[in-house]
C-alpha cells in the first residue's frame, strides 16, 4: 500500500461533471451546491439585516432624530434580529456545514441529501416568507424575542406577528430537518479509521450544534403553535384575563433562545479550531480537552436560560441557580480560549487573513465574555438590562465571536470552494476595517447602557450625555458597512480573476485539503484510509488495492415541490383554507412522489 | 445494507434522533398542560367531563396495536406475505379505532360547552391531545402505505428496515400517550 505523506493530494483528477442552469441549481441534492445556495442566501439576507442597522444607526445619530417613525424603528429592530441571527448568521454556517462535513469526513454526500436539499428549500421559503410582511402591511415590531403578551392580536394588530409565526415555523422546520441529517452523517458515514477522536474540530462543533438545535427548536415551534391558536383561535395560553400567563412565552422562548445563542457561535468556534493549527504550524493544543468543552458548552447551554428572566422576579433560589450555572460556562469557554493561544505559542505564525479573524475573534469574543460574565450575576443585571450594555455584550459575542470567525472560515476555505485565491491585500483591509468598525460602533454602547440609555428606544432627549457616545457608533457602522463592501467586492473579483489555488494551499491537515479544488461532484475518487488525527500531517492517507464503484445520487425535485406545498399552507393560514387544502395536497404529493423516487438517497 | 460506522442503519438512526426532538415537543406541551392545571377561570373543569373508562378502552387499543406492529415488523422479516398484511392492516385500524374515540370525546366536550376558547383546559388538554392524534394520524397513513406496499408484494425482508422505522415512530407515540393517559386522565381527581 502507498502512503501520501505530507499533503501530496491525489483525489479529483478527473473534471467535475455539474449540469448548468438554474434547474440543474433547484433540484441539487449535491452537499456542496446546498452549501454554496446557503451561503449566498445568508450573505444577501447579512446584507438585509446590515441596511436595517444602519437606518436605526442613522436614527440614533443624533437627539430627536426625525428620520425614522417609533413604529418604523421598531420593525427595524425585530427584524434585524430575526435576520441576522436565523437568516443570516445560521445559514452561513449551515453553508460551511454542507459543504465541510462530508470533505472532512471522507464522504461522497451527506446521509440523506434529498431531505438536505428539503432543508434548503425550507429555510428560504421560511425566510422570504418572513422578509415579505414588509410588503404586506408592516414587519413584526414585539423584538425578535416576541414577548407575551405584546403580541397578541390586541396589541399587536396586522398580520406581522402572524409572518414572525408562519415564517419561522418554515425556517425552524428546515434547521430541525438540517440537523437530524448531519447527526446521522456524522456518526456513520466516517471514512474507516476516522473514529470520533479523530473527527477535525469542525465537524465536532456541527454535531454539538446539530444536538442542540433539535432539542432547542420544538420547544420554540410549541410557543408559536401556543401563539398562533391565541391569535386566531381565541385560546388562552398567553392571555391574563383568562388565567393565561405571559411569563410561560418567556420561559418556551428563551428555552430555544439560549441554545440558539451557542448554535450560532460555536461552528465559528469549530472553524478557527482548524485555521489556527494551519496557520500556526502546529497540531491544535490539547483536541480532547477542546471537544469536550465544545460538548459541556452544548450542555450547559440548556440550563442557564432563566438569565435572560431576572427581571422578572423568580425568586431568589431560580435566580441563583440559574446565575450559576451561567458563570460555568465561562469555564469551557475560557479553556478553549486558553487553548487556541496555547496552540499558536511557539508556532510559526503565518498573519494571512483567515488567521487575522481568528485571533480577532478570540479577542473579541473574551471581551464579549467577560460582560457576559458581569450579568450573570443578578444584581448586576437589573442595572444592565435592557440597556445599550447588553447591546454591546451580544454583538461583541455575535459580530465579534461568530461573524469573525465565519468571514475566517470563508478566506480559509474559499480556494477549496472556487480553485481561487480572495485577495489579500484586500482581505487585510476587510480584517482592519471590520476590526476598527465594530469596536467604535459598539465598545461605546457599553459607557452609553451604564448612563442609563434604554435599548429598543427609537430616539433619546439631548442632554443626558448620550450625543457622543451615539454618534461614535453611528461612525464605527458607517466603517464596518465600507468594510462589508469591500469584503463583496473581492468576493466578486477574486471569483473571476483571483490567483489561482493547488489542491491544498494552506497545507492543511485534514480531509477536504486531499481532494482537488473545486472536489469533484462525487468528492473523493478512493475512500480515504485515515490512521491519525492530522491524517495529512503525520502518518498518512492510505490508498485502497482495488478501484472503487461510484454512485452518487440523482438531482430530484420532490424536495422543492414539498418545500413549496409547505409554503402554500403557511400562507393559506394568512389567506384562507382553500389555500391551505392545496398546500396540504402538495406537500403529500410530494411526499409519495419522494418516497417512490426510483434513486437512491 | 451500507455500512455505516455504528452498525445502525442511516435510516434508524434518523428516526432516533427525530424521536429525540419529538420528546422536548412533547415536554413541552405536558409541562405547559401541568402549568396551567387547576387554573381556568371557568368552568367546565376536567372533572366535570373526562369520561375515564372510556379513554381506559381507547387506550387499551392503542396499546394493543403497538403488540400487532411487533408481529406485523417480524412476519416482513420472516418474509410472510400474510401476516405482514395481515399485521400491519390491524395496526392501523386499531390506530383509526383510537383517533375515532378521540373524534368522539372532542365533539362531547364541545357539546358540553368546552369550544376550544373556553378556558386553560380546553386550551391545553385540546391542543396536547390534538397533537398526540395529529401524531397517530401520521402513523396510520403511514402503515396504510406500507400495507399497499405488501398487497402488491413489494414489502420483503430485505426492505425490512423501512417496516421498523415506522415501528420506532408507532411505539414512541404510544409511549407518548401513556404519560398522557396518566397527567391528564389519571391524575385529573385531585
Amino acid at each position: 500500500m502507498a502512503t501520501i505523506e505530507a499533503a501530496v493530494p491525489d483525489q479529483g483528477r478527473g473534471a467535475s461533471t455539474y449540469a448548468g442552469g438554474v434547474w440543474s441549481w433547484i433540484t441539487t441534492v449535491d452537499h456542496k451546491r446546498i452549501g454554496i445556495l446557503y451561503f449566498v442566501s445568508g450573505l444577501v439576507f447579512f446584507l438585509v439585516g446590515g441596511v436595517e442597522a444602519m437606518l436605526m444607526r442613522l436614527q440614533l445619530a443624533a437627539p430627536g432624530n426625525t428620520l425614522l417613525d417609533p413604529a418604523t424603528y421598531n420593525q427595524l429592530f425585530t427584524m434585524h434580529g430575526l435576520t441576522m441571527i436565523l437568516l443570516a448568521v445560521m445559514p452561513i454556517g449551515a453553508g460551511f456545514f454542507n459543504y465541510l462535513v462530508p470533505l472532512q469526513i471522507g464522504a461522497r454526500d451527506v446521509a440523506f441529501p434529498r431531505l438536505n436539499a428539503l432543508s434548503y428549500w425550507l429555510f428560504l421559503f421560511g425566510a422570504l416568507l418572513l422578509n415579505s410582511s414588509f410588503l404586506f402591511g408592516g414587519a413584526p415590531q414585539a423584538g425578535w424575542f416576541a414577548y407575551a403578551n405584546l403580541t397578541s392580536s390586541q396589541y399587536s394588530p396586522g398580520h406581522g406577528m402572524d409572518f414572525y409565526i408562519l415564517g419561522l415555523a418554515l425556517a425552524g422546520t428546515g434547521s430541525i430537518v438540517a440537523a437530524l441529517n448531519f447527526i446521522v452523517t456524522i456518526l456513520n458515514l466516517r471514512a474507516p479509521g476516522l473514529s470520533l477522536m479523530r473527527v477535525p474540530l469542525f465537524t465536532w462543533m456541527t454535531l454539538v450544534v446539530s444536538f442542540q438545535i433539535i432539542l432547542a427548536f420544538p420547544p420554540f415551534t410549541i410557543a408559536i403553535v401556543f401563539l398562533l391558536f391565541d391569535r386566531m383561535f381565541g385560546t388562552l395560553f398567553f392571555e391574563p384575563l383568562g388565567g393565561g400567563d405571559p411569563i410561560l412565552w418567556q420561559h418556551l422562548f428563551w428555552i430555544f433562545g439560549h441554545p440558539e445563542v451557542y448554535i450560532v457561535v460555536l461552528p465559528a468556534f469549530g472553524i478557527i479550531s482548524e485555521v489556527i493549527p494551519t496557520f500556526s504550524r502546529k497540531p491544535l493544543f490539547g483536541y480532547p480537552v477542546v471537544v469536550y468543552s465544545g460538548v459541556l458548552i452544548g450542555f450547559l447551554g440548556f440550563g442557564v436560560w432563566a438569565h435572560h428572566m431576572f427581571s422578572v422576579g423568580l425568586g431568589p433560589l431560580a435566580n441563583s441557580v440559574f446565575a450559576g450555572l451561567t458563570m460555568l460556562i465561562a469555564i469551557p469557554t475560557g479553556v478553549k480560549i486558553f487553548h487556541w493561544i496555547a496552540t499558536m505559542w511557539g508556532g510559526a505564525i503565518r498573519f494571512r487573513t483567515a488567521m487575522l479573524f481568528a485571533v480577532g475573534l478570540i479577542v473579541m469574543f473574551t471581551i464579549g465574555g467577560l460582560t457576559g460574565v458581569m450579568h450573570a450575576s443578578p444584581p448586576a443585571d437589573l442595572q444592565q438590562t435592557d440597556t445599550y450594555f447588553v447591546v454591546a455584550h451580544l454583538h461583541y459575542v455575535l459580530f465579534g465571536g461568530t461573524m469573525l470567525g465565519l468571514f475566517s472560515g470563508m478566506y480559509y476555505w474559499f480556494p477549496k470552494v472556487t480553485g481561487r485565491f480572495l485577495d489579500e491585500r484586500l482581505g487585510k483591509a476587510h480584517f482592519w476595517l471590520t476590526f476598527i468598525g465594530i469596536n467604535l460602533t459598539f465598545f461605546p454602547m457599553h459607557f452609553a447602557g451604564l448612563h442609563g440609555m434604554p435599548r429598543r428606544t427609537y430616539t433619546y432627549p439631548a442632554g443626558l450625555g448620550f450625543e457622543g457616545y451615539n454618534l461614535t457608533s453611528t461612525v464605527g457602522a458607517g466603517i464596518t458597512l465600507l468594510a462589508v463592501l469591500v469584503f463583496l467586492y473581492n468576493l466578486v473579483r477574486s471569483l473571476r480573476s483571483g490567483e489561482r489555488a493547488g489542491a491544498s494551499p494552506w497545507g492543511g491537515a485534514t480531509l477536504e485539503w486531499s481532494t482537488s479544488s473545486p472536489p469533484p461532484v462525487h468528492n473523493f475518487d478512493w475512500t480515504p484510509q485515515v490512521r491519525s488525527r492530522d491524517p495529512l500531517w503525520h502518518d498518512g492517507v492510505e490508498l485502497p488495492a482495488a478501484e472503487e464503484e461510484i454512485h452518487m445520487p440523482n438531482p430530484s425535485y420532490w424536495p422543492v415541490v414539498v418545500a413549496a406545498g409547505a409554503l402554500t399552507l403557511a400562507a393559506g393560514a394568512l389567506i384562507g383554507l382553500p389555500v391551505v387544502l392545496l398546500g396540504v395536497a402538495v406537500m403529500v404529493g410530494g411526499i409519495y412522489g419522494w418516497a417512490f423516487e426510483p434513486i437512491h438517497g | 445494507m451500507e455500512r455505516t460506522n455504528t452498525g445502525v442503519p442511516n435510516e434508524k438512526m434518523l428516526m432516533w434522533a427525530f424521536i429525540g426532538s419529538e420528546c422536548m415537543l412533547f415536554a413541552s406541551l405536558i409541562a405547559t398542560y401541568l402549568t396551567y392545571r387547576g387554573r381556568s377561570l371557568v368552568g367546565p373543569y376536567p372533572e366535570d367531563l373526562l369520561n375515564i373508562p372510556f379513554i381506559t378502552v381507547t387506550t387499551f387499543v392503542l396499546l394493543m396495536s403497538s403488540l400487532t406492529m411487533v408481529l406485523a415488523l417480524s412476519a416482513v422479516q420472516r418474509g410472510d406475505a400474510r401476516g405482514s398484511r395481515v399485521f400491519l392492516l390491524l395496526t392501523a385500524v386499531l390506530g383509526i379505532i383510537f383517533v375515532g374515540g378521540q373524534a368522539i370525546e372532542f365533539s362531547h366536550f364541545a357539546g358540553e360547552g368546552l369550544g376550544l376558547s373556553r378556558n386553560l383546559f380546553s386550551s391545553t388538554f385540546f391542543l396536547t391531545t390534538g397533537f398526540h392524534g395529529a401524531h397517530v394520524t401520521v402513523g396510520v397513513i403511514w402503515l396504510l402505505s406500507l400495507w399497499v406496499l405488501t398487497m402488491r408484494g413489494r414489502l420483503g425482508p430485505e426492505s425490512s428496515v423501512k417496516v421498523e422505522v415506522a415501528g420506532l415512530y408507532w411505539h414512541f407515540v404510544d409511549v407518548v400517550w401513556i404519560v398522557l393517559f396518566t397527567v391528564i386522565y389519571l391524575m385529573s381527581g385531585s
